[in-house]
């Protein structure tokens, strides 16, 4: 039966091509549009580590009060960096399972080859525990040890891309590079790395970022030979001293902070403790405020630091409106096509067609409609994720890509939403009155 | 012609009607708030920095295994480092002038306090006051940059001090643009006067206004002091620096090649790389990369949705014509002209766009409320809804004419033939 409707529905998308070509073109633009939206939303949306995502948490400590955050600041929430002496508190204690401070670095590094310039490349100062903790695949080696972090040790570890500019790709553990012109020995390499949104340091990238990150060296060794942050700062207050040593005696914000923490427990110990922490502070003087403290997951961190642009919803928020008025369209062309055919209708319901028939002939012809609609979506689709490359900032465009499931996800939407188009068309014409068809010709 | 009849025609084949008008609705209400999103990233993108933009380039660059800047004697040598920079770019023979400076409009890197009449006191933070943002420059900043001073004088090579990159003191001396000079000083005579800075105990002197300067941050955290700029006459010195430089006239290309060979020649110990030498046209286009390209996404949706809609209004009326070919016989039989089924068919239309249009009406308010509510959009001006009525509406009579006029084609005899 399937493959009689088929037939009937080709022969009457062929008796009116330009109505069909009308409702094909309809839908494949409409599904086009929300899909290279989607896709571009899925990957500015998408959980950069959702195999871990709920178990690494960011802590906010409220080092300013409600003075320090000023008069814009109506919501009570603490800043979302941290100061170098809260940082360094937490790291001290040490009540996670794995965590790490640590900041944006940009230092210069000078190639082997002495005909060669300097390169700049971008970078974090971080603990040991920062490799485990995100499990950051490496090519070569490994990351340093704790030992390594409290020594100052001079190692660093480079991206693949580095290892590829400055070693010509082979394997360079053990190999010395120059950062700050100070040598470094590489203890690892990494593979293919550059999690997107940027999710350990979110405050310094934004979220996202056109760069990998090229080096990692360790945190107190960078602070030690006075590498500076390359990223934000933020203070409610001039700091009393100068220089970087003044930065880290004030209480001004430049540092990220994750940690790891395995179950429910171990989150509302490490709740706690960061309560406990800041009482202590505010006790010793420190602090003139009650405990005013955040610990969020990755995906609330994310959400709470609006990632997300709000232009890339709003774009699938009008596009899905698009897809909408597209449906509405194809549904008032569906409904004139069908009722047109009252009277082959009504020969159908006279020879015996029960409404269910009816209901599966014109929906099988919705449904083709849909089909080819997505396919030409996508091939519109194709070109829509093509081109928001050269129309979308650099860093969110090239996170935009077509693949199986958004490919598949087209056709799907097409089908499903134009045979829902066709629902109420369809039973308008389950309602024709056979009698009254078969008499008035 | 009166309205009876028609509507008592429309009643007759309600859903078709229906689905018209809500679609004329939908394309109205999201067609508004897309054009009203294009307008204002339009008014965005094309307000002035106040900068002079042709001919001007900026140089960011990094020495390698530079001092500090942290005690006294490191941030000496940082600026004499600096100096020499200084120095063989402003001999280059297409370089016109240069001035050192820590960010421009539109780069995105900024330096942001607060101003304010009264001196600071411990502990109240440093917000209190006019927010604004900080560049740091020297006496040439205002011939670099191309900004127009319009009240006191420019710096002289005497005023302009030097400080580490993370040292505090404050410039005694600034000069303000006019629109920070007008909020701190209403009465638009902040020339002469003294301010504080960031909360600082020690006074300084606003000795000239320029017209017009941008803050470099383009987000819309800046929108509440987008022209509040403060010009301080200050060399910052650290292991990096930022060189603005205006070309002489038509010479932009080849200064901006001169550039690289000329800091290598003065300490190759540096970085430089493609980033490093950009036009200021480049920083603009890609400030405003995601406002242009939200734009164009916009304007892309508007046009296929004015198209979809104005095809569904051809396929309808078209059908309603086959529909009703024997109806119009008998009317062109019983003596109406050809004018009058084409202004049918056209009032028709215009009566299914207007309630749709009132409709759309709603749901544009609607929509610009719930993007007002979750992305910070503003009010839609009743002007863009009153254009939008009447472009949906013409587009609908533009949509109706041609089977309308088809309708109007059909003969009388028509009437006398079995349907």
């Amino acid at each position: 039966m399937f493959s009689y409707y088929l037939e009937l529905a080709l022969r009457s998308l062929r008796r009116s091509p330009g109505l069909t070509a009308l409702m094909v073109l309809a839908i494949g633009f409409g599904v086009a549009a929300s899909m290279t939206t989607w896709s571009v939303f899925r990957a500015v949306s998408g959980d950069p580590i959702p195999w871990k995502s709920s178990q690494l948490f960011v802590p906010q400590i409220d080092m300013w009060g409600p003075k320090g955050r000023g008069p814009n600041n109506s919501d009570n929430e603490p800043p979302d960096a941290l100061d170098y002496t809260d940082a360094m508190a937490l790291m001290r204690a040490h009540r996670g399972k794995l965590q790490s401070a640590m900041y944006q670095i940009s230092p210069s590094v000078v190639p082997a080859d002495a005909s060669k310039h300097p390169i700049n490349v971008s970078g974090h100062a971080v603990y040991s525990e920062f490799f485990p903790m995100l499990d950051v695949p490496f090519l070569y080696g490994n990351g340093w040890s704790a030992d390594d972090d409290t020594q100052r040790a001079a190692v660093a570890v480079i991206s693949g891309k580095l290892n590829d500019k400055l070693f010509g790709g082979a394997n360079s553990v053990g190999r010395t590079v120059s950062i700050e012109g100070k040598d470094y020995r590489v203890v690892g390499v990494l593979g293919n790395w550059n999690p997107q949104p940027r999710f350990y340091d979110v405050v310094n990238t934004g979220g996202f970022s056109t760069g990998v990150e090229d080096v990692f060296i360790p945190f107190e060794r960078a602070i030690a030979m006075s590498i500076s942050n390359d990223g934000n700062t933020n203070c409610s207050e001039t700091p009393a001293e100068s220089g970087f040593v003044g930065l880290q005696r004030s209480s001004c914000i430049w540092l990220a902070y994750m940690v790891q923490l395995d179950d429910a427990a171990a989150v509302s110990a490490y709740r706690s403790w960061l309560d406990g922490y800041a009482k202590d502070q505010q006790k010793a003087g420190r602090f003139g405020w009650a405990p005013n403290n955040r610990l969020r997951d990755v995906p609330a961190f994310l959400d709470h630091e609006q990632v997300v642009p709000s232009d890339t919803k709003v774009s699938l928020l009008v596009a899905l409106g698009l897809l909408i008025v597209c449906l509405v369209n194809t549904a008032g062309l569906l409904l004139a096509k069908f009722l047109r055919r009252s009277s082959e209708i009504g020969v159908r319901r006279a020879l015996g067609a029960p409404r269910l028939a009816i209901y599966a002939q014109f929906l099988t012809e919705a449904g083709m409609i849909g089909l080819a609609g997505g396919v030409l979506g996508l091939l519109l689709t194709g070109v829509g994720v093509a081109s928001v490359s050269w129309v979308l900032p650099k860093d969110i465009a090239s996170l935009a890509r077509l693949d199986f499931s958004l490919l598949a996800l087209t056709l799907l939407v097409a089908v499903i939403a134009t045979t829902l188009a066709g629902l109420y068309p369809t039973f308008r014409a389950s309602r024709v009155q056979p009698a009254w068809q078969l008499k008035s010709n | 012609m009166t309205l009876h009849p028609m509507i008592a025609a429309l009643r007759r084949h309600k859903a078709g009607v229906v689905l018209i008008a809500l679609q004329i609705a939908l394309t109205l209400a999201i067609v508004c708030n897309a054009v009203f999103i294009i307008g204002q990233r339009i008014e965005r993108v094309h307000r002035p920095t106040g900068l002079d933009e042709n001919n001007l380039f900026l140089v960011s660059q990094q020495w390698v295994g530079a001092p500090s800047g942290d005690d006294p004697g490191s941030v000496e040598k940082l600026d004499s480092m600096q100096q020499a920079d200084l120095a063989a770019l402003r001999g280059l023979p297409d370089v016109a002038s240069v001035a050192p400076i820590n960010s421009l409009p539109l780069l995105n890197s900024s330096w942001n306090g607060a101003v304010d009449l009264k001196p600071g006191d411990k502990g109240q933070g440093s917000f209190r006051g006019t927010r604004t943002t900080y560049y740091f420059s020297d006496e040439q900043a205002l011939s670099t940059l191309g900004l127009r001073l319009v009240a006191g004088r420019n710096f002289t090579a005497a005023d302009v001090g030097h400080q580490g990159f993370r040292d505090q003191g404050e410039p005694t001396q600034v000069i303000l643009t006019k629109a920070l000079g007008d909020k701190l000083f209403p009465k638009g005579d902040a020339l002469g006067k003294v301010i504080f800075l960031n909360g600082a105990t020690t006074p300084t002197t606003i000795i000239g206004l320029v017209e017009r300067m941008q803050v470099p941050g383009t987000g819309s955290w800046t929108n509440a002091f987008v022209w509040n700029a403060t010009l301080a006459p200050t060399r910052l010195d650290a292991n990096f620096a930022r060189y603005a430089i205006r070309a002489k006239p038509g010479r932009l290309d080849a200064a901006m090649r001169a550039v690289t060979p000329a800091l290598y020649a003065t300490n190759p110990l540096r970085v430089l790389d493609d980033d490093s030498v950009k036009s200021f046209a480049d920083i603009r286009a890609e400030a405003y990369r995601a406002d242009v390209g939200m734009a164009i996404l916009m304007g892309v949706v508007c046009l296929i949705l004015l198209a979809v809609t104005a095809a569904g209004i051809v396929g309808l009326t078209s059908f309603w014509v086959g529909q009703r070919h024997r109806q119009i016989g008998v009317r062109r039989a019983l003596g109406a002209r050809k004018i009058d089924i084409l202004h049918y068919f056209q009032i028709e239309n215009l009566v299914i766009a207007s309630v749709g249009a009132v409709i759309g009406l709603m749901l544009a308010v609607g929509l610009n409320l719930l993007l007002m509510k979750s992305f910070e959009m503003d009010r839609l001006p009743a002007a863009y809804v009153l254009i939008g009525i009447v472009v949906v509406l013409a587009l609908g009579q533009g949509a109706v004419f041609v089977p309308a006029r088809r309708a109007s084609n059909v003969p009388p005899v028509v009437a006398t033939r079995a349907a």
